[in-house]
């Protein structure tokens, strides 16, 4: 990796990776401080109950027993916040009562099977565990609220401030318009489906371990989570109360998040508070079994939606009612999700011109709902794309056909539901996806499937999701309490070699790789001149972390625009090294040049003079370079594309087979292919895993988890899958960065979920199946449709 | 209440102190301080503590430090024939892009490497079915089946 330049787009093999494959990755379970002791959490059994008595003391003498916590600890702190603001139509906010940090105490409730209940901190984690079981707790069982469609009706609160459950009564979009439109429709198609509950289950359980320095009244928090200057700020400043100068938050390497990983949840909230009381470093690494109870899960919608088109197959008017499950407490930003990252896309692709969407927010006795890959815009997806494509079968128009009939087709274009997309060719990445899917193929391929008994079907997808969230102003008006830009700072070092400092995180996302890619191109110098340091607010100046796949194109734009400014100060020393004037000095291939001259000075030479400053313009500039910059968007970006799944189904198992899988995305310009593919194959098997296997079940009478392991919660495993067919399309570049960049890491799981139950119904001749499509529910559909 | 053990860990001998209830991988874990091999699960289902245990590939939870008296253990961190380099399954891994967070690839590559030497490694379909015990959230799995090909074919090379 000598080369100077053209890395951009280039396949470079991931820097970050040696150190995965020889097992020298360090992530936080894996790090063991001086005097380290060992975490335990009590959780509730119940998923809904009141606490009449607890007793520690038995517990508290058990051996190698440091301390016990319980909810009398956490008293005077409060609760976890929610990050978003949502008001309902009424204008009355929504309801937010604050998660505690433990529930255990006299009087204090549980609402959820795997709540806090108490922590205990021992010496070893088994003598943890021992000593919790001898904790006394008294439970007066309360009757729980399970499903959030009845939950208005369910004759228990999970809240007493929210007799009804609801969180809020929320809507977007033209009413009485889009009523009037479907009213004089020539047709109407309606569905109502649920988008199952998933659990997110990165391969790294959550993990924090908390220390306390009482010399420097100061915290060390080493925490697995997807932003931690985020954690750092929600548990200092709204939570314990901490000064954010004495804390610091370092999220190590993190195996994997999904979004599970971007909120403050109690766990880390509680050690960090013990680790002052106690004064000894604690440790705690979730369990999956506790994992399953304790993330925060993904989806679980219920809608109604209506689709009006006119005679022609123009769409007029889309209709949606959902009701979302938000679980027992609002998550960091839960309440976003089936609103802002939901709602507003709902025109998907097309040029709807009517469209209203009704939300009603649920509290229930289950986990808390909030982010997990995709966020709302996969479930905006399955809405549109089921629709739309259930539309063209009942028409007998062909499903690609009807979506180019409808597709928007100039840019910039306003949505009615509050979007501006900057740029697009759905056509282009349509007609791609069709021919790699080889669609003209497939009626010949149907064949050959019922010559031996078995159905085929093709099913489409054309999604939209918005990416880079968020221009702040926007996301502001629309509730949120925290900005969305993203800060980067270049350090460049004497010899001219760079350390770069992003609030982005990686979680496997390779921005080791991609950032160094940027800057190398950018300053002409080797990638292996150039480090990139994340996930430490003790070395990064500050940062909104990584989610909505904004790395790059808000993360990356950051880092431009600070190496912007370092080639400025560049051109100003250049100048006067030259005996030029500033506006003379063009930088180009690594080097600072006289236009029009053949005088010029490599970048070490300038980075030397601003550290050596014998000669340099002292009366204009500072010594040193060393620039840094936040950069806040002016739009979100609109990654797009279509996704063609073929499925095969046998009808006497109801075994669902995915032929094949193509995705043609357009994420604008691309800076390395092979860690996007990566990205879109990852999305695709989450995808795949909701449609077909993940479902997160709660018992509907007694509130608890039924998929609480990896017995009964269906990952995808190597062989549930079919490899991809995946091409990123020369695409449209977003308009509004430097980089012409849009993010790639949720598309596969939003485009794709739609796509493979429109091919099964398609294979069955159904209006419709639920998710997840398991053989029995597929059989069952094969069933009715034989009747 | 421990009791003394002797393996071969990595090529060396190592005599420890080990309780009686104590899985292999903890052992590797906690008591060696090799932290390349990974708890994923408390199921033994994810695979991502999978190690070598005379040459065979073995989920560590599921094997008590005991068990594993006497015999050859080699983690992630014994595969590579040396300091800077790595095995061509590794190898294989990287120029694949056969992995992101990392977190499953120890026990990704160490099954990998079983799968190669004792039971061939013919097509994708055998390779999907070999895989089924070691869980992946990143990468869907394609790119790692390429890189078992692929790998397979270096190390028979």
């Amino acid at each position: 990796m000598n080369a100077r330049s053209g890395f951009i787009g280039q396949k470079v093999e991931r820097r970050e990776d040696a150190r995965f494959l020889t097992g020298r990755g360090q992530y936080t379970d894996d790090i063991v401080l001086p005097g380290q002791t060992h975490a335990y959490f009590m959780r509730s059994p119940y998923a809904h109950a009141r606490i009449t008595a607890l007793d520690t003391t038995a517990a508290a003498r058990a051996p190698g027993v440091v301390g016990i916590l319980t909810g009398e600890h956490f008293k005077a702190v409060g609760g976890l916040p929610c990050g978003w603001l949502i008001n309902s139509l009424d204008g009355q906010p929504m309801k937010e009562p604050k998660h505690p940090v433990l529930a255990g105490f006299p009087g204090g409730k549980v609402r959820y099977v795997g709540d806090r209940v108490a922590l205990v901190v021992a010496e070893t984690l088994d003598q943890a565990k021992a000593a919790a079981e001898l904790i006394q707790v008294d439970y007066e069982e309360l009757p729980p609220v399970v499903d959030a469609l009845t939950a208005p009706q369910a004759g228990a609160a999970v809240h007493e401030e929210a007799p009804d459950n609801r969180v809020y009564q929320w809507g977007i979009g033209d009413q009485a318009g889009t009523a009037a439109a479907i009213a004089g429709a020539a047709h109407v198609t309606t569905l109502s489906f649920r988008n199952n509950r998933l659990i997110p289950n990165a391969m790294e359980p959550r993990a924090a371990n908390a220390s306390y320095d009482v010399h420097a009244d100061s915290y060390t928090l080493y925490v697995s989570n997807q932003n931690p200057h985020v954690e750092r700020l929600l548990m200092c400043a709204f939570v314990l109360g901490i000064p954010e100068h004495k804390m610091r938050v370092v999220a190590p390497d993190v195996g994997g998040g999904f979004g599970s990983k971007i909120f403050l949840y109690g766990e880390e909230t509680a050690i960090v508070f013990a680790s002052k009381l106690l004064k000894r470093p604690i440790k705690w690494t979730c369990e999956r079994s506790e994992a399953f109870l304790s993330d925060a899960h993904g989806r679980d919608h219920a809608t109604t939606v209506s689709l009006g088109l006119d005679k022609d197959g123009k769409f007029v008017g889309l209709q949606v009612h959902t009701t979302a499950n938000l679980g027992a407490y609002l998550s960091t930003f839960s309440s976003s999700v089936p609103t802002i990252l939901y709602a507003t896309l709902l025109a998907g692709q097309y040029a709807t011109p009517k469209i209203w969407c009704a939300v009603d927010a649920m509290f229930t006795n289950t986990a808390p709902v909030d982010a997990y890959r995709g966020a709302g815009r996969p479930e905006a997806t399955y809405v549109v794309e089921r629709i739309v494509e259930t539309a063209a079968r009942e028409l007998g128009i062909d499903p690609a056909e009807l979506r180019r009939r409808n597709f928007i087709r100039s840019f910039p274009y306003a949505t009615p539901v509050g979007l501006t997309y900057d740029t697009g060719d759905y056509e282009a990445t349509m007609a791609r996806a069709l021919e790699l899917a080889d669609v003209a193929g497939f009626e010949a391929r149907r064949a050959a499937s019922a010559a031996k008994g078995r159905k085929r079907g093709l099913g489409y997808s054309a999604y939209i999701e918005a990416c880079g969230i968020a221009p702040s102003s926007v996301a502001g008006a629309l509730g949120a309490r925290a900005g969305l830009f993203e800060a980067g700072e270049v350090r460049v070092h004497p010899t001219g070699k760079v350390t770069i400092f992003t609030g982005s995180h990686s979680h496997g996302q390779g921005h080791e790789t991609t950032f160094a890619q940027v800057v190398a191109d950018k300053l002409g110098i080797p990638m292996d001149d150039i480090s990139i340091e994340h996930g430490d607010t003790g070395k990064v100046l500050f940062g909104m972390g990584t989610y909505g796949s904004r790395s790059l194109a808000v993360g990356g734009t950051a880092i431009v625009k600070a190496v912007d400014k370092v080639v400025a100060k560049g051109k100003k020393i250049a100048a006067h090294l030259l005996e030029a004037a500033d506006t003379d000095i063009v930088f180009e291939g690594g080097e600072f040049k006289v236009a029009g001259t053949d005088k010029k000075l490599p970048f070490a030479q300038v980075a030397l003079t601003a550290y050596v400053p014998h000669n340099f313009p002292h009366d204009k500039l500072e010594p040193g370079l060393n620039e840094n910059a936040f950069y806040d968007p002016s739009n979100f970006t609109y990654p797009a594309g279509t996704y063609v799944c073929e499925v095969e189904v046998d009808p006497a198992t109801g075994k669902v087979t995915i032929e094949r899988m193509t995705a043609c995305d357009d994420f604008g310009n691309v800076i390395n292919p092979m860690i996007v593919e990566g990205q879109v194959h990852g999305g695709l098997a989450q995808g795949i895993g909701q449609a077909l296997l993940e479902h997160g079940v709660y018992d509907g009478e007694t509130g608890q988890l039924l998929t609480g392991s990896y017995m009964d919660y269906a990952m995808p495993r190597a062989d549930d899958l079919p490899s991809f067919t995946v091409e990123t399309a020369k695409g449209t570049p977003c308009t509004h960065n430097p980089l012409g960049v849009k993010g790639c890491g949720e598309a596969g799981a939003i485009g794709s979920p739609p796509a493979v139950i429109n091919a099964i119904c398609h294979a069955l001749g159904v209006k419709d199946v639920p998710m997840p499509a398991t053989p029995y529910t597929v059989w069952k559909a094969a069933q009715s449709a034989a009747r | 209440m421990g009791m003394q053990i002797t393996l071969t860990v990595n090529g060396q001998s190592v005599t420890r102190e080990a309780e009686p209830n104590q899985l292999l991988v903890h052992f590797i874990r906690d008591t060696l301080r090799m932290t390349g091999t990974h708890v994923g699960c408390d199921t033994a289902q994810c695979g991502a503590c999978t190690v070598h245990v005379d040459g065979r590939a073995v989920k560590s939870c599921s094997l008590l430090a005991v068990q594993a008296a006497g015999r050859s253990v080699t983690t992630i961190e014994g595969l590579a024939p040396a300091e800077g380099e790595l095995h061509p399954m590794q190898a294989a891994f990287r120029a694949c892009h056969g992995l992101q967070c990392g977190f499953c690839t120890p026990g990704m590559v160490m099954s990998a490497v079983d799968l190669v030497q004792h039971h061939g490694c013919h097509n994708e379909q055998q390779v999907r079915e070999a895989l089924e015990g070691n869980l992946c959230r990143c990468t869907g799995y394609h790119n790692i089946v390429k890189a078992v090909q692929q790998g397979a074919a270096a190390m028979k090379a």
